[in-house]
């Protein structure tokens, strides 16, 4: 089939972006949307252009790389799925398919479709952590976990970062993002130690990186590709207001 | 000390629910206009001779400024702190497809509240304290023909009706919303608020929507 592209090109993080448009002519309803990326490139390659940028790992949606803005939803048309979980088949012939990169003031564009999500990073080395000596591995029985709450903690620690839940936002909320590994941790008896500590630090942190607050419209659970639960932002609310009523 | 987004949030929501909790009583106080004319003018009016001679009522009116002006002021700032996080603006976007409108546009509806709050103010408080006003038989301030006299014309009334639309639909999501900042996760209690929000915005809405009409209705 025959599709048209309109692509943010954008040289270097200083530099002024535009929305350029392409064309391709053999696209096989079968390909991924990083197949159908990476035949404009080769066409590109071909022209001698500059390719288009765009982060990629895994292709099989467990890393989080894969971030983009298709037809201006975080990664595409579908819901909970990832930009390389997406088929051409989700569009027709002849469609006109607008790619941006994902948007937020503390995602700064490095080249094209590709943003830096240090942030992200910044808020896990807040406090997205149990400290522990090192020494000959504990017994694994020795701290029992029920079966529902390890299944819960799991279900939060699913987050791959991919920053969609930011992309989607009103106010470029990392609330989900950061709540799930704060719920995850907050879950597990290993957890409780710095449980109020961290909720405090990894707020402050998710605050000093630019990310906006929540009003809780719930969009970033639509597109997040793991089903990360909005209850969790409420976990972190009430992990925040026992924080800062019992211990600070 | 630097207060954290969450800490905003918590002030929008203690205000928040503060106001709505003022609905409640006052659509109860109001719900005395629904009489035919003749008890309702002397209801209403005995009414709100008690409430203006009452000095707890005082204080409570004067948290109430408070809180509506702390509630604005906050949702400002909020605002405020969205441009700077949203940086560049989407060249094409969709995002509002998967989320209420309502809850995107919270700040457009109470902007409307805000303003109709002016006008509201103006018609009944401003009235009552600080105009001479008509007695009744009794010997009381005959608010009720300040009401029928308001609700006289059609347009008027749709200006009360439109922004009682608008409150609605700052109800629906304000209401749940509040719960999640407070730090409401359970899902079966967010269960139980989802349906409580809706009860509660269908009676508040309903209620004060009523009242314009039946009073212009019954003179
Ligand atoms: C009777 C009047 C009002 C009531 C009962 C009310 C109630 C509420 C409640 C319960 C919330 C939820 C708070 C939360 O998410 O934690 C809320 C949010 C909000 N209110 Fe109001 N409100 C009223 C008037 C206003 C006015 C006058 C304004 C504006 C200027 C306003 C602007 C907002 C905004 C922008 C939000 C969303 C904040 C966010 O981004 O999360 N409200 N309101
Ligand atoms: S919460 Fe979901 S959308 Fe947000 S970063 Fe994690 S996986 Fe992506
Ligand atoms: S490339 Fe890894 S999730 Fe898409």
């Amino acid at each position: 089939m025959k599709i048209y592209l309109k692509i943010w090109r954008q040289d270097s993080p200083a530099t002024p972006g535009a929305m350029k448009n392409y064309e391709l002519d053999d696209v096989s309803a079968d390909m991924s949307f990083l197949e159908m990326m990476d035949l404009l490139n080769e066409s590109l390659i071909q022209k001698s252009e500059r390719v288009v940028e765009f982060d990629h790992d895994c292709r099989e949606g467990i890393c989080g790389q894969c971030g983009m803005m298709i037809n201006g939803r975080a990664h595409g048309p579908l819901t909970h799925t990832t930009t390389c979980q997406l088929h051409m088949r989700s569009f027709k012939d002849g469609d006109t398919i607008y790619i941006e990169p994902f948007r937020a003031a503390a995602f700064p564009i490095v080249r094209d479709l590709k943003v830096d999500r240090k942030a992200f990073d910044k808020i896990i080395q807040a406090s997205g952590f149990t400290s522990a000596s090192t020494g000959e591995a504990p017994e694994a029985n020795g701290i029992l976990i029920a079966h529902t709450i390890a299944e819960a903690a799991f279900d939060a620690a699913a987050c791959i970062g991919c920053g969609a839940c930011v992309a989607t936002c009103k106010n470029s909320s990392a609330e989900l993002f950061t709540s799930a590994k704060i719920t995850q941790l907050a879950l597990l008896p290993q957890g409780q130690v710095e449980r109020a500590d961290r909720v405090i630090a990894m707020v402050d942190q998710m605050d000093a990186e630019g990310f906006g607050h929540c009003t809780n419209t719930e969009a970033c659970e639509v597109e997040c590709p793991q089903e990360i639960s909005v209850l969790h932002i409420a976990r972190m609310n009430y992990e925040y207001n026992r924080a800062s009523i019992i211990s600070h | 000390m630097k207060q954290t987004t969450i800490q905003y949030k918590l002030v929008m929501a203690g205000t928040g629910l503060f106001l709505c909790f003022f609905l409640v009583i006052h659509l109860l106080g109001n719900l005395q206009l629904l009489l035919p004319a003749a008890e309702a003018q002397e209801q209403f009016n005995w009414y709100s001779h008690l409430l203006a001679g009452n000095m707890l009522i005082k204080i409570i009116s004067w948290v109430l400024f408070i809180a509506i002006i702390a509630h604005a002021v906050y949702a400002l700032i909020l605002a405020g702190k969205t441009k700077k996080a949203n940086g560049a603006k989407y060249v094409y976007d969709k995002r509002a497809n998967v989320s209420p409108w309502n809850s995107r546009n919270m700040g457009l509806l109470g902007t409307v509240i805000l303003i109709f709050l002016v006008i509201h103010l103006k018609d009944f408080w401003y009235v009552s304290d600080f105009t001479t006003m008509g007695l009744d038989k009794q010997g009381y301030k005959d608010m009720y023909s300040v009401v029928v006299l308001t609700f006289h014309q059609w347009w008027y009334i749709a200006i009360y009706e439109l922004s009682f639309i608008a409150l609605g639909f700052h109800l629906l999501h304000g209401f749940f919303s509040a719960a999640r900042t407070l730090g409401l996760y359970h899902p079966k209690y967010v269960k139980l608020v989802r349906y409580t929000g809706w009860l509660y915005t269908a009676f508040i809405t309903g209620g004060f929507m009523l009242i314009p009409i039946v009073v212009y209705l019954n003179n």
